[in-house]
């Protein structure tokens, strides 16, 4: 069996289950945050449960509108808070703790062999940690909240083996961006992807989450790595058990692989509007930037602003360009501020937003007018994502972020380090 | 069982994710259905919410509906009245989430060849068939399982839960 059958039978309690099968699993962690909230506590009102099945295990984050930008969403913020009151919910982290993908990590709510759901597609992120992750739809997670369950189609696993060490220079990111291409929008449509390989087991856990936080821009249910040493000293730290990794089984048929060498890689950037239409940073051409994005669940982490700041050391950003960061966390932005990397950030002309999603999905912080270009660490350039539908959206890693905000063009950062 | 639609076809392309479908700038409002419904594929169509009517059948490419977990996407569709939502292959969560807010989905394999924007269709979810009553072409496809189809015809998933809890009680 693959690893993931092997937690869904666990969560389904059943001895084996197959890809196909559909199965009821209990869930271990549900994860809501403030985007669906509103909407989440509405749906469960009309569901008329008396209590939240397990309060414990419901993890809610304030971090898409932080602080709120409007007056209706303040109210809706309101309303929601009054309802995780209502029913006791506890594990509730307010605006500034940060992003939903990088707070549960750190407040040990990801480990191997989880059950995790949550309001948001990058869920995924939490593959990780060797769990299974998804995102629902929020009367979804209004009835996992009444039941405490959810029937999941156990989805048949492809592999992607990624070997190699990254030039320097080149980030998680531009590995991530340059499968999106080999693989496609749609190339692992329902399942679940494995990445394995020595390039992945090299790499830190803020690495492993950026390339399962993108594995649903590939179509995907979920994304896994399997747990190893690194995994289980972060999860131990975070909460304060041991666990043991579910591995799977040598013989598993996996329905595709894909492999990728990236000695030779070099950065890589997705062009408007689609996170597959990738190129080589060389073959981008010229292309102004009106605003650089550093931040959001796939490019705000420590390692993110360390490549940033290294970029950014004693350089200005552009005067055409507003250079926008947002720490994925409150920790990060702390741990941050102690290596100086904020200050640098400060001193070359960045705007440091509060820890949370920022600009992502258009809300606020950095919305676009039409015609303009904006360079983002994020993981989505849909057309219209971040504000004007006429605008463009381009996808890199934050180095290239930070050298384009400097150069006030697309540009390559390993000149700049 | 879930009824047939019968309603004119709105194409779409491959990878239409939900940013077009409801645009998210509009997602920090929390906006009611009618609302909603004036947004409805808006960055793939700006058309589409004036002249949609009732019954009016989405067919969408590979991929339909990829991207964010946002549930207004498929709320915002069935508010401006679809009847159903016709793709080659859909991403996973908006598919989950129509057959939670009782809007009909159907994965049905060349479809996108098979029909034009206009085109009067007939979609029978629960028997896996699209007719297209313009051409006079029928593709047959694997009907949604049978408790997806008892979501739908409780009207979503809210009802679902209910009645599941209730059981529980007993």
């Amino acid at each position: 069996m693959h690893a993931v059958e092997k937690i869904l039978a666990r969560a389904s309690n059943e001895k084996r289950v197959e890809a196909g099968e559909i199965v009821n699993a209990k869930v271990d962690v549900a994860m809501v945050h403030d985007r669906a909230g509103p909407r989440v506590s509405d749906s469960f009102e009309k569901i008329g449960a008396e209590r939240v099945w397990n309060p414990d295990k419901v993890v809610v984050t304030f971090d898409h509108n932080v602080p709120p930008p409007t007056v209706e969403n303040a109210e809706a913020q309101n309303r929601f808070r009054s309802f995780l009151n209502r029913y006791g919910l506890k594990n509730v982290y307010p605006g500034g703790t940060g992003i939903c993908h990088q707070v549960l990590p750190e407040k040990g709510f990801a480990w191997p062999g989880a059950v995790i759901v949550g309001t948001d597609s990058h869920t995924v992120t939490y593959g990780a940690f060797g769990a299974f992750a998804t995102g629902i739809g929020h009367t979804e997670m209004a009835s996992v909240l009444a039941l405490g369950e959810i029937w999941l189609r156990v989805p048949r696993a492809v592999r992607i083996e990624v070997a190699g060490r990254l030039p320097l220079g080149v980030m998680a990111k531009d590995v991530v961006l340059r499968l999106a291409k080999d693989v496609g929008e749609e190339g692992a449509l329902y399942n679940v992807i494995d990445f394995v390989g020595p390039t992945i087991r090299g790499m830190s856990v803020d690495g492993r989450m950026v390339f399962c936080n993108m594995s649903v821009e590939m179509g995907a249910k979920a994304g896994f790595v399997e747990a190893d040493r690194k995994t289980l000293d972060y999860v131990q730290t975070r909460t304060g058990k041991t666990f043991a990794p579910v591995k799977t089984d040598p013989e598993y048929d996996y329905e595709r692989e894909w492999r990728l060498g990236v000695g030779k890689l070099e950065p890589q950037v997705a062009l408007p509007h689609s996170v597959a239409n990738v190129k080589p940073v060389s073959e981008v051409g010229d292309v102004r930037v009106d605003q650089a994005l550093i931040g959001t669940c796939t490019g705000g982490r420590l390692e993110d602003l360390r490549a940033a700041a290294r970029v950014l050391k004693g350089r200005r950003v552009s005067p055409d360009t507003r250079l926008v960061v947002v720490p994925a966390s409150l920790e990060v932005y702390l741990q941050a501020l102690e290596e100086g990397l904020v200050e640098t950030l400060l001193h070359s002309g960045a705007i440091v937003c509060p820890p949370g999603c920022g600009p992502c999905t258009g809300g606020h912080m950095g919305v676009l007018a039409s015609g303009e270009v904006c360079v983002s660490a994020a993981n989505r350039n849909f057309r219209g994502r971040m504000g004007s539908l006429d605008s463009f959206l381009y996808l890199a890693s934050p180095a290239t972020v930070a050298a384009s905000a400097v150069e006030g063009r697309i540009a390559d950062p390993r000149k700049y380090i | 069982m879930a009824d047939k639609v019968e309603g004119k076809a709105w194409k779409f392309g491959d990878n239409v994710n939900t940013d077009l479908i409801y645009p998210g700038h509009l997602l920090k409002s929390f906006l009611p259905a009618p609302e909603m419904a004036k947004h409805a594929m808006e960055g793939a169509d700006p058309r589409f919410a004036r002249e949609v009517k009732p019954n009016d059948i989405v067919v969408g490419g590979r991929n339909f509906g990829c991207g964010s977990s946002r549930e207004e996407a498929v709320a915002s569709l069935k508010a401006a009245g679809v009847g159903a939502v016709v793709a080659e292959s859909f991403g996973r969560i908006f598919f989950r989430n129509a057959v939670n807010v009782g809007l009909p989905v159907l994965e049905c394999k060349g479809i996108s060849s098979r029909v034009n924007s206009g085109d009067l269709l007939e979609v029978d979810v629960a028997g896996g068939e699209v007719r297209n009553l313009t051409t006079g072409g029928v593709l047959r496809t694997i009907p949604l399982p049978p408790f997806m189809l008892q979501i739908l015809d409780k009207g979503g998933l809210i009802p679902y839960t209910k009645d599941r809890l209730a059981e529980k009680k007993a």
